[in-house]
């Protein structure tokens, strides 16, 4: 069995290969390029959506807002030691002063901390099930007699519209590259069914001398391979490029959620990969047509 | 009826207007040499194009090799053609190819290993006179060079049918007269030969040769003797090979 790419040196010249030379390659290098950007931001995203998940699901924040700091901490006890009883609920650990300071020193500044400043109370509660919606009203009805002041935060309730957001675009970008690979395709059908025309003549000849239609596809075939993986290559190239910068970026913006959508290492094997797909897209686009136009003919 | 090939009321029409061939019936016998002649316009070119599967017909039967190829599937054409040369009036070379490459094309389009082909290609480049114009292109070719070369790439197959359109147009008569003793030494191997010309200087170059006459698409065969060959009308070796 002959591979995709093989041919003699004298298959190459019956039909003339200039590399780069055709509009094409060009095409795909966009294409590419456009494709690599997108699954890389789909890829990212489906990495923060993760992230975003395994940092909110299964919690939630119980604080303590009471005015009078001896009332707030007699609530935060009996909550704190309610917690762990309830249904639902694996673990409940208050957040350290330190945290807390930590925390509201970028919006309220050192001084203020040190000072009267009422602060809540925040205890962190891990829970065992995922259905936290539930698992939080029945907290917050347990705490009332023992914590009036408590209230229950469930981040994952707060936090679904944007995990909804992070999951459309995670599919949009799914979409977009399906499109593109799509538009690639039909862009190397057009490329092939050209081909086919320009070498008409040779086509003929080859065909009145005994050769199969897959014996002329494999001419076309070959040619368009060569020419999908170097445009793969470049735009390829350009979209590493950008997301290296772009990564270099998004590491001074210092923020958690937008930190998050980092690549995992299986994701640049999936980009590293692009070319190589692009090109199997494109032998079976031009395989495709050619043995179309071929079956008009006797 | 026996023949390497059989026309039976076989009719052509290209789209919708009248038929380039009507009625065209006839058998030809294996290893004998055929002229068709005619006037232009009479339709020797399609007649030739129907042997060498380059169309089908509107209506008729062709069988080639014994078998129907009205029906054939398109799948076996390709084996089909591989038995017949071709000779096209207008040669037909790939203009990216050397001489070499365009003489040695039935050959890898039939498999033969680039190691199996220099031989074989050589010769037949020293035959028709071109070894030195191996790895010329068509284009730095004279007319006369090209279509040697075509001719080249008609025979270097050993086909069993050797279909020529015209094909000393273009050569001088010492050439052509090459030419022909090297169809009639194919013939001789058991080629059936049809060379289609209007230069009836040729015709008596072929002593065994028989004669088909195409006017405004019909055959003339006032005696039926195309129709149903008998065995002495084939050629030399035409007469061993028919069954």
């Amino acid at each position: 069995m002959r591979l995709p790419l093989a041919a003699s040196p004298a298959e190459r010249r019956l039909l003339p290969e200039g590399r780069l030379s055709g509009p094409m390659p060009w095409v795909i290098a966009i294409m590419m390029f456009l494709m690599v950007l997108s699954a890389a931001g789909g890829l990212g995203l489906a990495q923060a959506a993760r992230a975003l998940g395994g940092a909110l699901s299964n919690r939630l924040t119980v604080q303590i807002v009471e005015a009078d700091p001896a009332r707030r901490e007699r609530q935060a006890d009996a909550a704190l030691a309610a917690l762990p009883r309830l249904p639902g609920v694996r673990a409940a650990a208050r957040v350290d002063a330190r945290e807390m300071k930590r925390l509201l020193e970028p919006w309220l500044g050192a001084d203020v901390l040190g000072g009267d400043l009422p602060v809540p109370v925040m205890i962190d509660v891990d829970l065992d099930s995922a259905s936290s919606r539930d698992v939080a009203a029945g907290i917050a009805v347990a705490l009332r007699p023992l914590a009036p002041a408590a209230q229950v935060d469930d981040h994952g309730r707060s936090l679904a519209p944007l995990a909804r957001l992070i999951g459309a675009l995670k599919w949009l970008a799914a979409l977009l590259v399906l499109l593109m690979g799509a538009a690639t395709a039909a862009a190397v059908a057009l490329a092939a069914r050209a081909a086919l025309n320009t070498h008409r003549a040779t086509i003929d000849v080859m065909h009145l001398l005994g050769a199969t239609d897959l014996q002329i596809a494999r001419l076309f075939q070959r040619r368009i391979a060569l020419d999908a993986l170097a445009g793969g290559l470049v735009g390829l190239g350009g979209a590493l490029l950008v997301l290296l910068l772009l990564g270099s970026r998004v590491a001074a913006v210092g923020s958690e959620l937008v930190g998050s959508m980092t690549l995992p290492p299986v994701a640049w094997v999936v980009l590293l990969l692009f070319p190589l797909a692009g090109m199997a897209l494109a032998m079976a686009a031009a395989r495709w047509t050619v043995l179309a136009a071929l079956r008009r003919i006797l | 009826m026996g023949g390497i090939v059989q026309f039976e009321n076989v009719g052509l029409r290209y789209g919708t207007g009248a038929e380039t061939l009507s009625d065209v019936s006839f058998s030809l016998a294996q290893g004998a040499f055929y002229f068709l002649t005619g006037p232009s316009g009479a339709g020797k070119t399609s007649l030739l194009k129907l042997l060498y599967l380059a169309q089908r017909p509107s209506r008729g039967l062709i069988r080639l090799f014994g078998e129907d190829v009205v029906t054939l599937p398109r799948a076996r054409m390709p084996g089909f053609r591989r038995r017949i040369g071709v000779v096209f009036q207008d040669f037909r070379l790939v203009p990216y190819l050397s001489a070499f490459d365009n003489i040695a094309l039935p050959l890898r389009v039939a498999g033969v290993e680039e190691r199996d082909l220099e031989t074989p290609v050589n010769e037949m480049l020293a035959w028709v006179g071109l070894s030195n114009r191996a790895t010329a292109r068509p284009a730095t070719l004279s007319g006369g060079e090209q279509q040697r070369v075509a001719i080249a790439r008609a025979v270097i197959g050993r086909p069993e049918i050797l279909v020529a359109d015209e094909p000393t147009g273009n050569v001088d008569p010492e050439m052509a007269k090459r030419l022909f003793h090297l169809f009639d030494a194919l013939n001789r191997l058991g080629t059936t030969i049809v060379v289609a010309t209007h230069d009836v200087h040729l015709l008596s170059r072929v002593s065994h040769a028989e004669m088909m006459r195409l006017d405004q698409g019909r055959l003339a065969d006032p005696t039926g003797v195309l129709r149903y060959p008998p065995p002495a009308q084939a050629g030399p070796a035409g007469q061993a090979g028919r069954a």
